[in-house]
């Protein structure tokens, strides 16, 4: 067709430019898809501003350490999010892209596959921080929650505790035959994590079994390392050392059963 | 000149089933190269194995002299690709589609003008999911075409297409090949085999049954050709009959059908004129390369879009 034959002489693509626009792509997916931003941001930040609104949740919690109950919801909400961008999002885009052959044609590209999980990480990741920098801001000039007081042990507790999520999230991925029983394992998995992230019971009154789960799981290792950084301390080593364990194992798990097709 | 694409001795099985038994063909620089042949002959997986998504159990592939596993980055570069089954995330619009595989590659085509010449331009803002086929095979096209490719695969490129799409697509597709773009195609589609392909390779069960262009395959086919004519006054067949380029008549209502080789024309219109018989509404049908595979293969092919 004339057009194809008047087509303007061929344009050297930038370096690097395919993987910048991938993200921007699979970013600019994930916000459409609402998965992310509705029940990884919006509900858990509706549910911030209800608790926040209840004065019997400003009590402090018995062997909290001085912290109220609305105090510890804001690092739990915080999980919230990052356990629904890593079993539901995450997985559920990924399996689908399996499912119906995205990643089998990024195969025939010189792009390859590959870079479009990387995107989808990076996409996620993006979410997840616009969401903890906005709960801990609402929490903050809303309902005067101070910021966590060791900082940098917080930001170091949130990153492992995102690597572990994410690599959870790519585990179902990589386990699951296909969409439909990924989006099945991950709200499988997503209530019982919830639970020992405290969702319902802050982990300090959990009879001392639970407690003692609780704190080997991906989330209540997660919320241990929170208080710690609430409280002015950096996160004790057992914590972190739980979540930079499921991080490594669950990613290297996944990398190795992983299937493109 | 090396060919663009070849294939020597090539063999894969899934499981407990040979789905390409023994496949050699060469594909030369230019040329639309069309595979034809029945569904579960091997064509897929024959282009498959070119494009490097799957591995040969044996045999030898070189495309633009790259071995498609152990070169594939040089390859997919080169390479231009359309799956039978290529898909995108539902969410994404054709625009971004285009734009973003048109970032994959180092030299690519401008893909606003493919969006044109494929009738897409006013679908670019529309999501994937909400494409008809058509449209979504469209897409596939372009995006097969985007990266400037001096190779392209494609794999039934015209199924669920409506007949005009059909054709405003194989102008495109010569289009492309007029820019130097060696071109293979699969299909089992006999007029897009015959209007597009310079050669063809045909496969059924596994292998090649045989290489020409689409007009040797119809003559080696060695088919009849079919004469109908109402003859203007009553006739006997054994005017007909006794010709030896005639191998049989029979009557339809007052037609009269005669089948016979390609010499037979000549033959039955000399004996009417001789006897004073005109030919009314006369007829001849040619071989068809539809009917060369029939002939060729003993199957038939999926029910076309007629």
């Amino acid at each position: 067709m004339s057009a194809l034959r008047t087509a303007a002489p061929p344009v050297t693509a930038e370096r690097g430019s395919a993987t910048w626009r991938l993200i921007k792509t699979e970013s600019t997916l994930c916000v459409r898809d609402k998965v992310g931003p509705l029940w990884g941001i919006g509900f858990p930040l509706v549910l911030l501003i209800i608790l926040g609104s209840v004065p019997d949740l400003r009590e402090p919690v018995e062997a909290g350490g001085g912290l109220t109950y609305f105090d510890l919801y804001v690092p739990v909400l915080i999980l919230f999010n990052l356990a629904i961008l890593a079993t539901a999002s995450l997985p559920t885009t990924l399996a689908g892209y399996r499912e119906n052959g995205v990643l089998r044609r990024m195969r025939t590209t010189p792009v390859g596959p590959a870079r479009v999980l990387a995107a989808q990480l990076v996409a996620n990741f993006a979410i997840a921080v616009v969401a903890m920098v906005l709960f801990l801001a609402v929490a903050r000039f809303g309902f005067g929650v101070d910021l966590p007081e060791h900082l940098l042990g917080f930001a170091l507790a949130w990153l492992l505790a995102a690597a572990a999520l994410l690599a959870i999230g790519l585990l179902i991925t990589a386990l699951a035959p296909g969409r439909g029983p990924a989006t099945a394992i991950g709200t499988v998995l997503f209530f019982p994590m919830m639970f020992f992230a405290g969702l319902w019971v802050p982990i300090s009154q959990m009879p001392p079994l639970l407690a003692n789960i609780a704190h080997y799981t991906p989330l209540g290792a997660g919320m241990g390392a929170f208080q710690d950084a609430y409280l002015g301390h950096f996160p004790s080593a057992v914590p972190l050392l739980t979540l930079a364990g499921y991080a490594v194992v669950c990613a290297f798990v996944a990398v190795r059963w992983f299937r493109w097709e | 000149m090396p060919p663009v694409i070849e294939v020597r001795k090539l063999h894969k099985r899934y499981e407990d089933k040979v789905a390409v038994d023994d496949v050699s063909l060469t594909v030369q620089e230019g040329e639309i190269f069309g595979i034809l042949g029945p569904n579960g002959a091997g064509k897929t997986t024959t282009v498959e194995c070119i494009e490097g998504l799957r591995t040969p159990d044996r045999g030898e592939i070189r495309v633009l002299g790259l071995d498609p596993l152990k070169d594939r980055a040089e390859l997919t570069r080169r390479l231009g690709v359309q799956l039978q089954a290529g898909h995108l995330p539902e969410r994404l619009q054709v625009a971004e589609a285009l734009e973003l595989y048109s970032s994959f590659y180092p030299q690519p085509a401008d893909w606003r003008a493919l969006l044109d010449g494929l009738g897409l331009a006013d679908k670019a803002k529309t999501r994937y999911a909400k494409l008809s086929g058509g449209q979504k095979q469209r897409l596939s096209i372009a995006l097969a075409l985007v990266g400037n490719p001096r190779v392209a695969i494609l794999d039934e490129l015209t199924t669920g297409l409506d007949p005009q799409a059909r054709r405003d697509t194989w102008d495109l597709i010569e289009g492309v090949r007029s820019r130097g773009v060696t071109i293979v195609l699969v299909t089992h589609f006999m007029e897009e085999a015959e209007r597009l392909c310079d050669r063809l390779a045909l496969i059924d069960a596994g292998r090649v049954v045989m290489v020409d262009t689409p007009t040797g395959l119809t003559e080696r086919a060695h088919i009849e050709q079919r004469i109908q004519f109402r003859p203007s006054r009553q006739m006997d067949d054994r005017l007909l009959t006794s010709l030896p380029d005639v191998s049989s008549v029979t009557r339809q209502g007052e037609l009269v059908i005669v089948n016979g080789n390609s010499d037979a024309l000549n033959a039955v219109t000399t004996v009417l004129a001789r006897n004073q018989i005109v030919a009314e509404r006369l007829r001849v049908e040619q071989a068809s390369l539809e009917d060369a595979f029939v002939q060729l293969t003993g199957k038939r092919l999926e029910p076309g879009p007629r």
